[in-house]
C-alpha cells in the first residue's frame, strides 16, 4: 500500500472517532427531544456539569468552598480524601439523576403543553443557571480528569501499521488515539443499551408513548412525570459520558459546554428523532470534515474543521430538511 | 323486575348483570362560572352496557372526564367498588382498571398498531427495570404472556391485517377500532367509551356495535358509553341515563327512556309557552 493511500486512511479512522464523540453529545439532544419535544440547549452545559462534578468528587473539593469562606471567614477547600473513578462515576450519578427531579420539579412541570419554543427558551435560561451553579459550586479553574483512561498514541497500531507501506518509501506508521478507541467502544455500548431499553422494556415502550401522545399515555396509566425524569437522567447519564471522554481529552473547562454547537449539524445530519441518525450525522461529520481539511484544507488556508460541519448541515436543510432518519415531516392540506 | 334494584339478574339474551361497580353520587363541576354537571347521579353495574347520552353540549364527555380523573369535581364523590375514590391522576385511575377511548382519538400515532395495543399492557407488567436488564427470562416469559393478550384482542376486533402498520396510515373507522382494542388490552373493570361511533358511516357503525356487544358479551366488560346518535345506543344497551344542560333528565331502560316525556323534550325541542 502506498504512503498516500495509509495517510487516508489514517484520517478516516481518527474521523471515525472524532464523530463518535459528537455522537455521544447528539445523543443527549435526541433522548430528550423524542420524548418531551424539547430541544434541550443545556445538554452542553450539563457535560460541563456533570464533569465537574465529577473531578470534584474525585479530588474531594468541597462545594461551594469559595462561597463559604467568603460568608464565614473560612478556609476550607478539601475534604482530604481521594475516590476512586468508579465511586466518584456513580456518586455523580446520583447528583444528575437529583438534577433531573429538580428540572422537571421546578420547571417543565409547569411548562406543561406549551409552545416549543418557550420550552427551548426555558432550557436556555436553564443553561445559562447551570453553567453559573456550576462554577460556584466547584471553581471556574481548569481541571484535569483523570479517570484511568489510557491517554496518547497507540504505539501497537503504530508498528503493527508501519509494516503496511510499500518497500522503500518513507511511512511511520498510523498514530491512532488510545482515548478515541476507548470511547469508540463506550459509545458502541451505551447506543446499544439505549437502543435495548427503548425498544424491549416496559419504561422504554412508556417513554416511546409519551413522546408520540400525552394524553393517550395517561389513559394507558403511564406516569409523566416520572418517565419525564426517567428521560433527563438519561440524558444527564449520556452528558457524563461525554463529559469524561471529552475531559479527559481536553481538560474541564468552560468551552466543554460549547461542544453543543457541534452537535447541532450532526442532529441536522441524523434527523432530530433517531438515535441510529445521531450516530451516522456524528460519523459523517467526523470523517467528512478530517478528510476536507486533509483534501482541501492546504488549498483555502486550512481551518476548515470550524466551518465544515455547519455548511455540509446547511446544504442537507435545504434538500432533506428531516435528516437521514427523522420522521418525515407530512402536513395535510 | 325492575332493573334499579341492587341485585344481581340475567338479562334475556343471558348475560348475568351483577351489582354496582361505580356509583357517582351528586357530582357538579364548573369551569370557573359555567355549570359543565349539575348534581348528577348514577351507578353503572357490573357486566352491564351503560349509555350516556344527550344533546351537544349536554355535559356527556365531562362526565367521562370526571369518571377517568381527566376532570376533578368540585362537588361529590365517586365510588368505586365500594368504597369513595380519593382524588386521583388520570394514570392512577388507568391503574384502577379503568381504561377509555377518546371523541378525537388519541392513538401512539408513530408507532405501529402491535405497539399500540402492547401499550395497553404496560399496568399489567411487573418486572422491574433492573431485573429485566439482568434476569432476561422472567421479563421475556411476561413479554410472551402479554403478546397473548394483545394477539387474542387483535384477532377479536379483526385487525390482524394491519398489526404492523403504522397507526398514522390507517383509515379514520379502524384508527377507531384499534383504540378500542388498546383500551380492552389493559382487561379494564370499567371500559370508557367516548363516542365510539362519532363520524362513521352506517356500515361502520354496524360494525362497532356488534365489536361493543360482542366484548361486553366475550369479556364480560362493564362499558360505559356515550353517544349522541339516540337510535344506535337504544339497541346497544341495558339502561341509558340522560342529560341535557348538565342535568340529569332521565335514567333507566332504553324504553323507560323513549317514553320519558322530558327526554323528548330535549331531543325535538318543545314549544315556549
Amino acid at each position: 500500500m502506498s504512503a498516500a493511500f495509509l495517510n487516508t486512511l489514517e484520517v478516516m479512522a481518527n474521523g471515525l472517532m472524532a464523530g463518535v464523540l459528537y455522537a455521544l453529545v447528539a445523543l443527549g439532544f435526541v433522548l430528550i427531544y423524542k420524548a418531551s419535544g424539547i430541544f434541550n440547549y443545556a445538554q452542553g452545559v450539563m457535560a460541563l456539569f456533570a464533569a465537574m462534578t465529577l473531578v470534584g468528587a474525585m479530588e474531594g473539593r468541597v462545594p461551594f468552598s469559595h462561597l463559604i469562606n467568603a460568608v464565614f471567614g473560612t478556609e476550607v477547600h478539601h475534604f482530604g480524601w481521594h475516590l476512586p473513578a468508579l465511586l466518584g462515576i456513580a456518586l455523580t450519578i446520583a447528583v444528575m439523576v437529583f438534577f433531573a427531579w429538580v428540572v422537571q420539579r421546578v420547571i417543565f412541570k409547569h411548562l406543561v403543553g406549551q409552545e416549543p419554543i418557550i420550552l427551548f427558551m426555558a432550557t436556555i435560561g436553564l443553561a445559562y443557571f447551570m453553567e453559573g451553579f456550576g462554577e460556584t459550586m466547584w471553581g471556574s479553574d481548569i481541571k484535569t480528569l483523570d479517570v484511568g483512561l489510557p491517554q496518547g498514541g497507540s504505539f501497537a497500531i503504530e508498528d503493527f501499521t508501519a509494516t503496511w507501506a510499500a518497500e522503500g518509501e518513507r511511512y511511520y506508521g498510523m498514530y491512532i488515539d488510545n482515548l478515541d478507541m476507548v470511547a469508540t467502544v463506550v459509545a458502541i455500548l451505551l447506543v446499544s443499551a439505549l437502543v435495548l431499553f427503548s425498544q424491549y422494556t416496559k419504561q422504554g415502550r412508556a417513554m416511546r408513548a409519551v413522546a408520540d401522545d400525552h394524553q393517550a399515555a395517561l389513559s394507558v396509566g403511564i406516569n409523566l412525570n416520572f418517565i419525564w425524569v426517567l428521560v433527563w437522567s438519561l440524558a444527564g447519564f449520556v452528558a457524563l459520558v461525554a463529559g469524561i471522554m471529552w475531559g479527559s481529552k481536553s481538560g474541564v473547562q468552560f468551552s466543554l459546554s460549547l461542544i453543543a454547537l457541534k452537535a447541532l449539524p450532526v442532529l441536522m445530519l441524523g434527523g432530530f428523532t433517531s438515535i441510529p441518525g445521531a450516530i451516522v450525522g456524528g460519523l459523517i461529520i467526523g470523517v467528512g470534515e478530517k478528510l476536507f481539511e486533509f483534501a482541501i484544507g492546504p488549498y483555502v488556508g486550512g481551518a476548515t474543521e470550524n466551518w465544515f460541519a455547519y455548511v455540509l448541515a446547511l446544504i442537507f436543510l435545504v434538500f432533506r430538511p428531516q435528516g437521514l432518519f427523522g420522521e418525515k415531516i407530512i402536513e395535510r392540506v | 323486575m325492575s332493573v334499579n334494584d341492587n341485585e344481581p339478574y340475567v338479562t334475556a339474551d343471558g348475560r348475568k348483570i351483577g351489582g354496582v361497580l361505580m356509583e357517582m353520587k351528586n357530582i357538579t363541576l364548573r369551569f370557573g362560572g359555567v355549570k359543565a354537571i349539575t348534581d348528577i347521579s348514577f351507578d353503572i353495574r357490573e357486566g352491564e352496557i351503560r349509555a350516556i347520552i344527550g344533546p351537544n353540549g349536554a355535559g356527556k364527555s365531562s362526565m367521562l372526564n370526571v369518571i377517568s380523573g381527566f376532570y376533578i369535581p368540585q362537588e361529590g364523590e365517586v365510588w368505586y367498588k365500594g368504597a369513595p375514590r380519593p382524588q386521583m391522576k388520570p394514570y392512577e385511575v388507568a391503574q384502577q382498571g379503568i381504561a377509555r377511548t377518546f371523541q378525537n382519538i388519541a392513538l401512539f400515532e408513530g408507532m405501529t398498531v402491535l405497539d399500540n395495543v402492547m401499550t395497553g399492557r404496560l399496568n399489567h407488567m411487573k418486572t422491574g427495570l433492573l431485573a429485566q436488564a439482568i434476569w432476561k427470562g422472567k421479563a421475556q416469559a411476561e413479554e410472551v404472556e402479554n403478546r397473548e393478550v394483545a394477539e387474542k384482542i387483535i384477532d377479536f376486533l379483526e385487525i390482524q391485517h394491519i398489526r404492523k402498520t403504522p397507526v398514522a396510515r390507517l383509515p379514520y373507522g379502524l384508527k377507531k377500532r384499534v383504540e378500542l382494542a388498546r383500551a380492552l388490552a389493559a382487561q379494564p373493570s370499567l371500559l370508557l367509551l367516548d363516542e365510539p361511533m362519532a363520524g362513521m358511516n352506517v356500515e361502520e357503525k354496524e360494525d362497532m356495535s356488534r365489536f361493543i356487544l360482542d366484548v361486553n358479551d366475550e369479556f364480560g366488560t362493564t362499558i360505559a358509553l356515550i353517544e349522541h346518535d339516540m337510535g344506535v345506543v337504544m339497541d346497544l344497551s341495558d339502561r341509558v341515563v340522560v342529560m341535557d344542560y348538565g342535568k340529569k333528565i332521565g335514567d333507566g331502560t332504553p324504553d323507560e327512556v323513549r317514553n320519558n316525556q322530558n327526554v323528548i323534550d330535549a331531543y325535538l325541542g318543545v314549544a315556549h309557552d
